[in-house]
């Protein structure tokens, strides 16, 4: 028999409390300890209704939060939840981000660029990397889709409406930025479009580069393939590929699967995701 | 002594060592079946494809327990046009491919099959013993000797690839509907899909996990029945058998193959011991094998006969 881990099924944990982080943004909170490293994911159950994949964005010793967006009906029905109501947790899973030897034990210089919701799959690597030389770039749609602007005394922001930051994208002053800190590593997690103008930047200058992606998932667990992104299974070899790794993913900026695996451009995957 | 020999025909398709990628597994795009080739696989079945396009069942859809997977996928997959698509020029990847194709109705076979005419797979598979997809498999009756001749007989004239009919372990005289099959003219038998349905509940959330409620048990809880199965199609069929059912190392491989079958199936132990087992079992196989004096695989089919 195999030895089965608690949380290859569902385990039922109480939500503990519930943070208001912007429009539409909830954070929700499970005083659980969890095994988990930056970049990795868990699928969240809701019984009955369907279960989906979350990023940690909050962690400590005995605790961990995830951070919501409310767009369909899922994520509706999550919204209504409150403290002492119960999800089904299981995971982690994936394959998070690494710390190459050259930014370890703070040497190093490193630049974080988180886009819309996917700055909450970059939040806890943020709190590993407060001992280098960190920036910390953050954009969104407009002011009040952004959330955690508080939680970093240094952070830049940007909204491609100009409401609040600057207006724009983290990736107009990645330039700059680097003639600056000559960076060793550059991390995203945000819209593909955003993440591939990173790695282009990134393999141009010669600088390691890891990003975090998004697909839709079924088995989260590396089996059944409805996340494939050429050849990789970006629930298990993922969601986390370095430069080199993406460099042969010649679908990363340009195409993902519905959910009936059919192979479309990625503003028709994220048409089909906001419904 | 020399390595033994693992190099397998099927039905005329010539294959390196007897393990297949069962439909289901890994098995939607081009790119994946390139990466089971590079980990050893002989051949690779794609995921099933139904005429329209398919999202299947909600999440959760696929669930782990201490004897192997609980799945209700509910055959999600882009439609015949689609997966012409993705794989055509099929000469990319280096193994042979069989396509898996479902349907309701006779004619939405054969529909499905008019669509994929102008691609290089090897075989078709018929999984008619799906245990959780309304409208398909199991749920629409097609375990029955009647409704397995009607099909096959439909696609054996709509195609000249070998068919393989895939069966479920819950048909109690599975030997009979195996000749049914051979008799409409399959050309081999693909013994077992998964078994079932079963059920995992969360006793917490007082709920069924699998959004479908139930699911098909494969892994290590199926592989006896998967193993008695075969052994009892070889008795009744002359055609070739894929002995597919919690197959997760080489004496499991072997095991199966004195059973009757020819090739081996794999598809959970994926999960258990990771992309590479294909090449791993065929280690373990040829291990075996030298140690016991056997030099092809040929020399085990059915020697749990004698």
């Amino acid at each position: 028999m195999n030895e089965i881990s608690p949380l290859d099924q569902p385990v039922m944990m109480k939500i503990d409390k519930i943070v208001d982080e912007s429009d539409g943004t909830k954070s929700f909170m499970f005083k659980h300890k969890l095994d988990y490293n930056p970049g990795q994911f868990i699928m969240v159950w809701l019984p009955g209704i369907d279960e989906k994949p979350f990023a940690v964005s909050y962690l400590g010793d005995d605790f961990f939060g995830i951070t919501v967006l409310e767009r369909g009906k899922y994520t509706k029905l999550l919204h209504k939840m409150g403290p002492g109501d119960q999800l089904g947790i299981r995971g982690p899973f994936g394959h998070g981000f690494s710390f190459p030897d050259n930014i370890t034990d703070g040497k190093g210089s490193v630049c974080v660029i988180g886009g819309g919701c996917g700055m909450a799959s970059v939040t806890v690597l943020i709190e590993r990397l407060q001992n280098n030389n960190l920036t910390v770039l953050m954009g969104a749609a407009t002011s009040t889709s952004l959330f955690f602007k508080n939680r970093y005394k240094d952070i830049t922001l940007f909204t491609d409406d100009g409401s609040e930051g600057i207006k724009g994208y983290p990736t107009d002053i990645l330039e700059d930025l680097h003639n600056k800190h000559r960076y060793d590593i550059m991390y995203t997690c945000g819209p593909e479009v955003m993440m591939s103008k990173v790695y282009e930047f990134c393999k141009k200058h010669d600088i390691q580069f890891e990003a975090s992606l998004e697909r839709y998932m079924k088995c989260g667990i590396g089996i059944c393939g409805q996340c494939v992104c050429d050849g990789q299974m970006v629930c298990k070899d993922g969601p986390v590929f370095d430069l080199q790794a993406l460099s042969n993913m010649n679908d990363f900026g340009k195409h993902s699967l519905l959910k009936s695996g059919k192979r479309v451009s990625l503003k028709e995957y994220a048409d089909w995701k906001s419904c | 002594m020399s390595i033994p020999n693992l190099n397998t025909d099927l039905c005329g398709i010539k294959m390196s060592n007897p393990t297949i990628l069962p439909s289901g597994f890994l098995g939607t795009s081009k790119s994946l079946l390139k990466r089971v080739a590079a980990n050893g696989v002989g051949a690779a079945t794609i995921k099933s494809v139904s005429f329209e396009a398919r999202e299947g069942h909600k999440n959760p859809t696929v669930i782990p327990f201490e004897a192997g997977l609980l799945n209700a996928v509910g055959y999600s997959n882009p439609g015949a046009e689609e997966t012409a698509r993705e794989f055509a020029n099929l000469k990319d990847v280096s193994i042979p491919v069989i396509a898996s194709i479902i349907g309701t109705e006779p004619d939405d076979f054969v529909r499905v099959v008019d669509k994929l005419s102008q691609t290089e797979f090897s075989a078709i598979e018929l999984p008619l013993s799906c245990p959780h997809t309304p409208g398909f498999g199991l749920l629409a009756g097609q375990g029955t000797p009647e409704s397995t001749g009607q099909i096959v007989s439909a696609v054996r004239k709509a195609s000249e690839l070998p068919i393989f009919v895939k069966l479920s372990p819950n048909i109690p005289e599975i030997g009979n509907l195996a000749k049914a099959a051979e008799n409409a003219g399959a050309d081999a038998i693909t013994a077992v899909n998964t078994l079932g349905p079963g059920m995992l509940i969360n006793i917490e959330a007082r709920k069924p996990i699998l959004s479908f409620k139930v699911g098909g048990v494969s892994g290590q809880a199926l592989r006896p029945v998967a193993t008695r199965c075969v052994y009892d199609i070889y008795e009744s069929v002359k055609i070739p058998i894929i002995g597919t059912g919690g197959v997760s190392t080489g004496r499991h491989a072997i095991e199966m193959i004195m059973a009757g079958a020819t090739a081996v199936g794999v598809g959970t132990g994926i999960y258990e011991r990771g992309i590479d087992i294909f090449r791993k079992i065929c280690r373990e196989m040829e291990t075996w094998m030298s140690e016991n004096n056997y030099n092809s695989v040929h020399e085990m089919i059915g020697i749990a006969h004698e």
